[in-house]
């Protein structure tokens, strides 16, 4: 009973890896539409950077966050407003294409940098130190940070969103693009501005993630996969529904890995299966695709 | 192409009932490259064929492996460019002809050849019920739905025992017993059947009223639906198909591959590669994806000793023709020489003026 107990905690907690994986999808998708294939890419670009940083530097990866963070938000305001913002032109196909290109580009650029080995970032310990709770009860630290990290993007985010006034030029883009630049919105910017903030919280994910897990060049479109169910599970434009997607992924992966390992995995994209049979708008849809 | 208007100028009101007057304008269906294109198709078609004859054991291979790659960019030409299906997925149907190869050829013996259309209708029937699922979503959404199912089968695979897991198998022992003469013309003229075919059988069906209510599709789907166009029932259609011809290519390519394993069998590469074919060429045009083809293949020989760096020229190409000339290639080239090498559309000629 306690094991179950203890699996299932574990998987709520690695919900909180997957709504980080998710809140940059879903940022740039709810003020967007830009679906972006090379999310994952971008995630374990983060983790090869600060990779990069901790094993030349011999840095611990938590101060390696002030590097990472500022560096992928400006790669990704240039990124938007160099490369994505040409592909907005209203067709779907154009922004899938583009950055299906740039996955295999990454992709690749890493392999040659990097080569195809796997790699982790170390972090001293604080990977698998515990918690108990009592009555063998146990929580990871490590998960347990993750997880308090993206409860503080989401609330932070909610409060940009919802309190300022660069929020409120966000919401009014995501709701009608043209009329919000009649208003005086420059799309450039904000577009660039959002994507910035989308790939800064990438740079979070993706040194997390590297702390959490091996990582190779080729890992980022799983990484995508878990992101986008992660935001489909929990409604288009919800944050919070983002974060109990990643926690329904977590608690079937962990399950199902508890049942047999080959279908832990496996699990959590049934149960995201599911959710889309159920409940195709997701749980808590708030915005809605156009 | 402008219409005389004065063709249609009122008649004499006195005139006695003239019989009823042949129509003011024929349909045009072929123009001179049209015919050009069919008369190069059937020659090339003949060659291919004949290449046991002629040819060396390495082209052989070379050739089969660039028309069953055709084939796959066609399918996903149909489903992108003309249902408007953006499909990231179809790698699943891929892998599971390729197990179906594995299931009719070895656990039940049947002749490897004859499993390219059984794996052709597994992935169709497989499809029926996939498309009950991912067509709950739309645009963007779609495209990573299907990507996830594949995942799914790819996973399944991976954790059925029977089929050796994520090992894989090999089909080598499906194959004693054909000569290799008979068994690589044999490939070479499979691979003929699904490159030419796709590419003829796109043509003949964007010909026919079903390919007319396809391009209504492309060009939208709200209008389409408000003529009688059965939207939902085509897209079912298109998936279908598309499934089929993953499928049998999937046996086919894994006959010359000799090993399947789950994670070459539902490789995302599969599906770059159809891509890349399609969206370098131009998307929406039967040419397209020969054009694509020959730059994807010819880039893969120039660039044969640089692997990553092959990948990544093929990226960069991909983003720059989407940004700078999202017709592709041989839109771009179309439309500069008002080429069309597979007519499907019909014009109005006006009697009076003419050839």
């Amino acid at each position: 009973m306690v094991d179950w107990i203890n699996t299932v905690l574990q998987g709520l907690l690695l919900g909180g890896l997957y709504a980080l994986f998710a809140t940059g999808l879903s940022l740039s998708f709810g003020i967007m539409r830009l679906v972006n294939i090379a999310h994952g890419d971008m995630i374990v670009l983060a983790a090869y950077l600060a990779y990069a940083v901790v094993t030349h530097f011999g840095i611990n990866p938590f101060v390696a966050l002030l590097l990472i963070v500022p560096a992928m938000a400006a790669w990704g305001y240039v990124l938007q407003r160099v490369v994505l913002s040409r592909s907005l032109t209203g067709s779907i196909l154009t922004p899938l294409m583009v950055t299906l290109g740039l996955s295999i580009i990454t992709q690749n650029v890493l392999v040659s940098v990097f080569s195809a080995d796997s790699r982790a970032i170390p972090a001293g310990g604080v990977e698998t130190a515990a918690v108990p709770l009592g009555g063998g009860v146990t929580l990871g630290l490590y998960p347990l940070i993750v997880m308090a990290t993206a409860i503080g993007v989401i609330v932070g985010l909610q409060l940009l969103l919802g309190r300022t006034e660069l929020g409120r030029a966000f919401r009014a883009t995501s709701d009608d693009q043209e009329t919000a630049q009649l208003m005086g919105i420059d799309n450039r910017l904000l577009y660039g501005l959002a994507m910035a903030i989308a790939m800064g919280i990438v740079g979070l994910a993706g040194v997390y993630l590297g702390i959490r897990a091996n990582f190779d060049p080729s890992a980022g479109p799983s990484h995508l996969i878990y992101a986008f169910e992660a935001v489909v599970i929990g409604g288009l434009g919800s944050l919070w529904g983002t974060l109990a997607g990643g926690m329904i992924l977590g608690v079937s992966q962990s399950i199902g890995f508890r049942l047999d390992p080959g279908w832990g995995i496996l699990a959590s994209h049934l149960a995201f299966l599911a959710v889309l049979v159920l409940k195709p708008n997701g749980l808590f849809p708030r915005t809605r695709d156009r | 192409m402008s219409m005389d208007l004065t063709l249609a100028a009122p008649a004499e009101p006195a005139a006695p009932p003239a019989p009823p007057a042949p129509p003011a304008y024929r349909v045009e269906r072929a123009t001179r490259a049209s015919r050009i294109g069919a008369a190069a198709l059937g020659l090339a078609t003949l060659a291919l064929l004949a290449m046991p004859w002629w040819a060396d054991r390495a082209s052989i291979r070379s050739m089969g492996e660039i028309l069953y790659v055709l084939a796959l960019a066609q399918t996903w030409n149909l489903l992108a460019g003309y249902g408007g299906l953006i499909s990231m997925g179809q790698q699943a149907f891929v892998g599971l002809g390729a197990y179906a190869l594995v299931v009719f050829s070895l656990k039940l013996g049947l002749n490897v050849f004859l499993a390219i259309p059984l794996a052709g209708l597994t992935a169709a029937l497989i499809a029926i019920p996939a498309a009950t699922v991912v067509f709950r979503l739309r645009g963007a959404y779609f495209a990573v739905g299907t990507w996830v199912v594949a995942e799914v089968f790819r996973l399944l695979i991976t954790n059925t025992m029977w089929l050796a897991g994520g090992n894989g198998l090999s089909v080598i022992s499906a194959l004693t017993g054909i000569p290799r003469w008979w068994r690589e013309s044999a490939i070479l003229w499979f691979a003929v059947v699904l490159g030419v075919g796709s590419t003829l059988g796109l043509y003949l069906v964007l010909r026919s009223r079903f390919g007319l209510a396809l391009k209504a599709i492309r060009d939208s789907e709200a209008a389409a639906e408000s003529v009688g166009v059965k939207v939902p029932a085509l897209k079912w259609i298109v998936y279908v198909a598309a499934a089929f011809g993953c499928g049998a290519v999937g046996a086919l390519a894994f006959i010359t591959k000799l090993r399947v394993a789950p994670d070459a069998a539902f490789s995302l590469d599969w599906m770059t590669t159809m891509v890349f074919l399609v969206v370098i060429g131009g998307i929406g045009t039967i040419e397209g994806p020969l054009v694509g083809a020959a730059v994807f293949f010819g880039l893969r020989w120039l660039l044969a000793d640089y692997g990553v760096v092959y990948m990544i020229v093929l990226g960069a190409l991909a983003t720059l023709v989407m940004l700078k000339m999202p017709e592709g290639l041989y839109g771009f080239l179309a439309r500069c020489y008002r080429l069309d090498f597979f007519p499907v559309q019909r014009r109005l000629i006006p009697r009076d003026q003419g050839e």
